[in-house]
């Protein structure tokens, strides 16, 4: 008897492609999957049965690759830890085998692929209900090829829900078609997706898109080499204009345990101490910033792993006395980093915790219930000033202050510090932006708009592997494609200089 | 006078006994081997003959009473080998083909089968895993033909395939089969003997037969007991305490010293003992008219050199061999049972017990926490998690046990037709039956390295269970003909095998406390199947008894491949030429054998690691731990799984050339062999086009691996006369490998797949498979040394001359798998005496020294708020920073091994029950000469970290026959 060959899975928790998408329930399963692939590691939590090979589980977290993309490279942030792969971020000195290099790039793509999955099965169904996850599933993968634009440029392999799944290499895109295909996609979906504010929390709405819209705008001069500042305002203000958030009075709660009851997040990407545990995300974010002298307990946590701080240029940027933006934690620290390695030198910061705003634990001390900020609307009100001080049509000079200094009353607890008309330029959006999204995970793109990320114009410690900083080739403003995929996929050429 | 069996003093029954000069005048021993005879002349001789025994002549001497000790014929024992679905003479046999037979097993305290033939066989090596009692050991033979799928050989236990996987909550799965039920391990080491296995041989074949009882056996009772003691061989060297405060105070200062405590623990001293063990085992072997029998139960208590490590072990096993319709139905039988009950160390200790601070003690009094154990806390009072633990609080406040059952059995009926004598047909049912239960793991509240936080609960509590069901049917019809007319013999084989593999388990891990705050870290489930289904046969063609053919065909399908590559075709075929046959060489006395081989086949790989569906597009439901809040509720997730629709078989290509030689009426015979492998379809993890699938590295067929090697063994008898009896096995095997091809598209500039994870950072690799090197090779900076020979901190060569050196420096430097191995064995008998021994030798197999590369170096011992010890070898380098990729921590790991020497005697008239009593005395892992730095040079896999010590056995034995 040969038939006994033919098998299928009996383990319940495991169904076949075909079986899988019966009911809208079957959709939103998978569809919290996609979500939680920003957020979870893999399908066990905090780790086992992976993701995401060839890294450690816990790395391999999108938020934590994410952060460490964004920030270390920068003046905000640098890390301790030797693990392969990472020092090299401290002085922007990345090449294309660099496993953090090929562990964003491999998250992003994961991403897509499953976003991919989802789409072609969901675009056959008449369903209302599925039809507005698919707008969702179609918001995230805009969101996984903006970061797949911004990190490694228009060279990557293009692939929609039109292409299977199987052996064969896709053909690369180009920045342009990539910027069009992210604009194109979100112009779509816009409308489809739940009011502002109407979804559930966690799930992505209007807002999302337009807040996604607005900063694809923004940079778009860098992508493409024409700008769109006046576009980034429209959508900026589309989020300004619905209503629906507020500025948080306490600027910490944004960055707690219960920050899900914070005002202004328009889109979070969700950790919870119980239900998503990982060792990435802003379990890494609040974990990897406590070290030396510093509390774990009054973090709300186990232990801290004494990796991040941050350089004197960042700390320069603050009036440390009355800015309540500036949570350093000094104490035993030095100012100056000599030794990248050792915790102690370079102030620590407090931003992120693991304790609620009436200053309990979080629920569990390993994993942090802390939410990620991926939008908030403090970065749309720059946004917004950025626009206008760039020159950006349609836009409203003193609406652009009047948003500016909300974030600044907030931030010192009066008018003291308001800025006029004349204060609102490029550069100061720039240090103000600093001030008010440290650590978040924007600076990066930040220092690239502004030119300031690999030249001497502007430099910061160990910027170029030296103390006192210095300018980088220019082609670090792109990662490398990893050279994993530039092996297998021979459609594909490598980024310049790399 | 009683005849005995030499090598193990039992007495012989139905040995004959003839006189010299009147050779009608005889007799033959009684089931005690006694025997007594009227003879013509006191001055003739007596002449002993049995089967598979050296004839002796004894002179009578005038003597009334002649005892006399029969030795076995090796040569003469391995007449019949175990073949693959069959028996065969070994004269006509044409693969590699190597028995291990009882008489020549590894004496000791030996808990799992693998380990009674150690060393015995060329090209086969036998790497014990560690020392923790019943321990698995890693076999090799010839090296293995994959990367990324297993390496391991196919067990077949009395005509059952064993599951190749493990079973949870046990250490080893072979140990569950008693070594005292063995009577034969015959390894298969070439595609022609192995390739009737089809998709499963690529990497040998061993076939383990248990003993059994013959026809018109009188009862016989035997037990056999072991007591040993277990002693720590080595310990790792690391600072002392007043070493330590030197160091510390010198290196840091106050900020180190603050931490110092007044206590001086050596923690390896803290965490191994002395152990006792014994091993009792009672057999009855008789036959009841036409059926024969035997019996056997067994108890085995190890216990470790770890604290807290213990195995208790009961078999049982029950063979009956009847016949029926006049020897034309036989039936084999054959049952074994055990019982295992595990008590794991915390292994963590091992580590820990390195880098803990020898300043500090064990327990503090007043201490009301963590059980009094000393713990590092910071500030708040709260443990330090990334601290070292206490060593002995990991081992005590440990709790892992478990009780694992499992049956092997089959019966096999081999029926004879009455009008076609010459053709036989066997049915053969097996199962594999494995159960663990009631896996538990605990670590209470208390517990200092399970805390979580003040008001949380704390500890583990884990239980597992598993469930394995593998069965098995074989059918198969076999045609043997002497074809006298055309001076030919035939022997056909064919058969069909079906053959189901089940399994499911389950996990359920929390806080220890159930009854506080509930947390449910993990609660995972899983069942799974797979089917092989195969048909094969087998043809054996001997022209003139000189020249032999065998040719065989398998045709395998495996469930686990798509319905496209489902199927997969093995063939071999095999010449021997018997030369000692020829008339130019009848006339050479001396040579007593003389056997050319050449063989070819085809086998094949599909235990790839991958589950049971790995070409199925299919989504996994995951955990609660790993969902994602929609609102107020959290969504447990279905994620797609990565999946290749386009995998298949790996194919490996074996050509194998051998000469089996003998001289002097086999006194001294042995063979040489040389082979050449080629592995194709390699199963590699290799990245995917980005886009593609739900994965960023999937398993393909892509690569190509070389395997060439050469083996040697002989065995030489230099003394055989009537109370001296010496015999001496020696072997000698080279092998290499290497990896031609790892990608679909060559590109010069693909460094290869990085592999051998390492402790120290987070996902660090020393090893690496590159093209055009062999795998596993270490991937390291090259060091630079000054003019003293010690190292210059992060000081490597620029090896491609860039002018910088970074990661394109790395070069590969040596692998892990040895050149050449040795075995050498000795057995002498001098009257009542026996000595024997066992060593093994490896020369070029390399080791990664983790224990130093991760632990010894001047930052890791001062931590805020805690420090930590350092091997010894840090005042060999000096390092203040950790220097992981230097390939000064790349050793030379050549050793020699005494793994046992024995010595026993034999009473042959002690007590009228007793019919024979043997004692000995066995030293295993006698010593080991080495220039390795660490603790054994011995590391499957060659990344030294931590290895739960291999322990120094005292072993006494007795053996007792009724």
């Amino acid at each position: 008897c040969v038939d006994n060959l033919n098998t299928s899975p009996l383990d319940n928790d495991i169904v076949t492609s075909e079986a899988v998408y019966e009911t809208p329930e079957d959709y939103r399963q998978v569809l919290a999957k996609l979500y939680a692939g920003f957020a979870a590691t893999g399908q066990q939590g905090p780790s086992g049965n992976a993701d995401i090979q060839g890294i450690d589980e816990g790395f391999s977290s999108y938020i934590r690759q994410f952060w460490v993309a964004q920030e270390i490279p920068t003046d905000e942030a640098v890390v301790a830890w030797t693990d392969p792969g990472l020092p090299e971020f401290n002085y922007q000195s990345w090449g294309a085998s660099n496993d953090f290099v090929m562990g964003m790039y491999s998250r992003i793509f994961y991403e897509i692929t499953l976003a991919n999955e989802f789409i072609r099965n969901a675009n056959g169904n008449e369903n209302s209900m599925v039809q507005s996850y698919n707008a969702e599933a179609r918001f995230l993968r805009a969101l996984s090829y903006w970061h797949a634009l911004d990190f490694y440029g228009g060279g990557i392999p293009f692939v929609t829900e039109k292409d299977g799944v199987g052996a064969y290499n896709p053909q690369p895109a180009s920045a342009d078609s990539v910027f069009s295909y992210i604009e194109n996609e979100l112009l779509a979906i816009e409308d489809q997706l739940p009011a502002t504010g109407q979804n559930e929390y966690g799930r992505a709405g209007q807002a999302a898109a337009w807040t996604l819209l607005a900063k694809l705008y923004l940079n778009a001069e860098v992508y493409t080499g024409e700008q769109r500042y006046s576009d980034a305002l429209s959508y900026a203000d589309k989020v300004i204009e619905s209503g629906a958030y507020a500025l948080e009075d306490n600027y910490q709660h944004l960055f707690l345990a219960d920050n899900h009851t914070a005002d202004g997040i328009i889109f979070p990407i969700t950790f919870d101490g119980e239900h998503t545990k990982t060792y990435g995300g802003t379990n890494f974010i609040v974990h990897a910033a406590v070290g030396g002298d510093m509390s774990a307990t009054e973090f709300g946590i186990d232990a801290g792993w004494a990796g991040h701080r941050t350089t004197p240029q960042l700390v320069d940027k603050f009036d440390q006395e009355n800015d309540s933006r500036a949570l350093f934690f000094t104490e035993g620290q030095e100012l100056e980093i000599q030794d990248i390695e050792d915790f102690k030198q370079g102030y620590a910061i407090t931003k992120w915790k693991n304790i609620t705003s009436d200053g309990q634990p979080g629920s569990f001390p390993e994993f942090v219930d802390t939410d990620f900020p991926m939008f908030r609307l403090a970065d749309v009100y720059l946004i917004y000033a950025e626009a206008v001080a760039r020159g950006a049509e349609g836009g409203n000079t003193a609406k652009a202050v009047d948003l500016v200094n909300q974030i600044r009353e907030r931030a010192f607890g009066d008018a003291s510090q308001n800025i006029t008309p004349g204060e609102l330029t490029p550069e100061f959006i720039l240090d103000e932006r600093a001030r008010e999204l440290y650590w978040e995970g924007h600076r990066r793109t930040d220092l690239i708009r502004y030119g300031h990320f690999t030249s001497a114009d502007y430099v910061w410690a160990w910027k170029g592997n030296t103390q006192e900083g210095a300018a980088t080739s220019d082609h670090y403003a792109l990662f490398p494609i990893p050279s994993s995929d530039v092996n297998s996929n021979t459609n594909l050429t490598q980024n310049l200089g790399y | 006078g009683i005849v005995t069996d030499a090598s193990d003093g039992q007495p012989l029954p139905g040995v004959n006994i003839i006189v010299q000069n009147a050779p009608s005048v005889g007799t033959s021993s009684r089931a005690d081997g006694a025997y007594s005879l009227s003879v013509p002349s006191e001055t003739d001789t007596l002449i002993f003959s049995f089967v598979g025994y050296i004839k002796q002549e004894v002179p009578i001497d005038g003597r009334s009473t002649i005892d006399i000790a029969l030795s076995s014929d090796i040569q003469a024992l391995d007449d019949v080998v175990v073949i693959g679905y069959g028996t065969q003479d070994v004269d006509d046999n044409t693969g590699s083909v190597t028995a291990v037979n009882a008489d020549d097993f590894n004496e000791g305290a030996i808990t799992s089968p693998e380990e009674l033939f150690q060393g015995k066989t060329a090209g086969v090596n036998v790497t014990s895993n560690d020392g923790a009692p019943g321990s698995g050991a890693t076999i090799r033979i010839r090296g293995g033909s994959s990367l990324s799928a297993s390496n391991d050989p196919l067990f077949v236990v009395d005509g059952v395939p064993l599951d190749g996987s493990g079973v949870s909550g046990m250490r080893s799965p072979l140990n569950t089969i008693n070594p005292n039920d063995i009577a034969s391990i015959t390894v298969l080491k070439d595609a022609s003997a192995t390739a009737i296995y089809g998709s499963r041989a690529s990497n040998g074949v061993i076939i383990i037969e248990t003993k059994k009882g013959t026809v018109g056996q009188e009862l016989k009772v035997n037990y056999t007991g072991k007591f040993s003691v277990q002693t720590n061989r080595n310990q790792v060297d690391v600072l002392s305490a007043d070493q330590f405060r030197n160091v510390i105070r010198e290196q840091f200062g106050e900020d180190g010293s603050q931490y110092l405590g007044e206590a001086s623990t050596n923690w390896q001293n803290k965490i191994y003992k002395q152990s006792l063990s014994q091993d009792h085992n009672l057999s009855f072997t008789g036959a009841v008219n036409q059926l024969p029998y035997r019996l056997s139960l067994g108890y085995s208590g190890n216990n470790g050199i770890l604290k807290t490590s213990q195995l208790d072990r009961l078999t049982g096993s029950l063979a009956l061999t009847p016949t029926f319709l006049d020897d034309r139905l036989k039936i084999d039988l054959n049952l074994k049972g055990m019982q295992v009950n595990n008590q794991f160390a915390n292994q963590a200790a091992i580590g820990s017990a390195v880098v803990f601070d020898p300043t500090k003690p064990v327990k503090v009094e007043g201490e009301n926490r963590f059980d009094g154990y000393y713990t590092w806390v910071d500030a708040d009072g709260s443990p330090i998690s990334i601290a070292p633990s206490n060593p002995v609080a990991l081992l005590n406040q440990t709790n892992d046990e478990s009780t694992v059952y499992r049956s092997i059995g089959n019966v096999k009926f081999d029926y004879t037709t009455s009008f076609l004598p010459e053709l036989s047909a066997t049915l053969n049912l097996g199962y594999d039956y494995s159960d663990v239960g009631d896996g538990l793991y605990t670590v209470p509240e208390t517990a200092a390295f399970e805390y979580s936080g003040a008001n949380e609960a704390n500890g583990v509590r884990r239980d597992y269970s598993q469930k394995k069901e593998n069965e098995l049917l074989d059918f198969y019809l076999n045609y043997n003909d002497d074809l006298s007319s055309i001076d030919s013999k035939v022997d056909l084989t064919a058969g069909y095998s079906w053959e189901h593999h089940y399994s499911r388990g389950s996990e359920y891990a929390t806080n220890f406390d159930r009854s506080s705050t509930l947390v449910v870290d993990q609660d995972t489930d899983y069942e799974t199947e797979h089917y092989i289904i195969s048909f094969f046969g087998r043809m054996n063609y001997t022209f003139k008894d000189k020249y032999l053919l065998t040719a065989t065909l398998r045709q395998d399908g495996t469930s686990r491949f798509s319905e496209d590559n489902r199927w997969g075709l093995f063939p071999s075929a095999a010449l021997a030429w018997k030369m000692h046959k020829e008339p130019f060489l009848k006339g050479i006395d001396d040579i007593s054998q003389l056997k050319l081989r050449l063989g070819y086949g085809v086998t094949g790989q599909q235990r790839i690691g991958q589950g049971d569906y790995p070409y199925l597009g299919r989504y996994t439901y995951g955990e609660p731990t790993a969902s994602y809040q929609f609102g107020d509720t959290f969504l447990e997730t279905l994620r797609p799984e990565g999946y290749n629709a386009n995998l298949k078989w790996e194919e490996t290509t074996t050509y194998n050339l051998g000469l089996d030689y003998g001289f002097l009426n086999d006194r001294i015979y042995g063979s040489v062999e040389t082979y050449y492998r080629e592995t194709t379809d390699l199963l590699n993890v290799v990245p995917v086009p980005a886009g593609t699938n739900f994965t960023n590295r999937i398993l393909s067929n892509v690569g190509t691996l070389e395997v060439k090697g050469v083996e040697f063994n002989i065995t030489g008898r230099p003394i055989s006369t009537d109370n001296t009896f010496w015999e001496v096995g020696f072997n000698l095997s080279h092998n290499t490998n290497e990896i031609t091809k790892l990608t679909t598209a060559d590109d010069p500039d693909y460094i290869g797949v990085e592999t051998g994870g390492i402790a120290g950072g987070t996902g660090n690799t020393i090893q690496i498979h590159s093209v055009g090197h062999p795998r596993s090779s270490f991937y390291v900076h090259e060091q630079v040394y000054d003019q003293d020979g010690n190292p210059i901190e992060g000081l490597y060569v620029d090896r491609n001359d860039d002018g910088v050196v970074d990661e394109d420096d790395k070069y590969r430097y040596q692998n892990p798998d040895a050149d050449v191995t040795l075995g050498l064995s000795s057995r002498l008998e001098y009257k009542n005496w026996d000595a024997s021994f066992s060593a093994r030798a490896s020369l070029g197999n390399y080791i990664y020294n983790n224990v130093a590369s991760s632990n010894s170096f001047y930052s890791d011992m001062l931590y805020t708020q805690y420090i930590r010890n350092t091997p010894t070898s840090i005042f060999d380098t000096d390092f203040n920073t950790e220097q992981f990729h230097s390939d000064h921590y790349v050793e030379n790991a050549s050793f020699l091994r005494m793994d046992n020497i024995t010595l026993g005697y034999t009473f042959s008239d002690v007590l009228t029950a007793v019919s024979s009593l043997r004692l000995s005395a066995t030293v295993q892992n006698a010593f080991v000469i080495t220039n390795y730095s660490g603790l054994d040079p011995e590391v499957f896999g060659g990344i030294d970290n931590n290895l739960y010590p291999r322990p120094r056995t005292f072993m006494l034995g007795v053996n007792l026959n009724f």
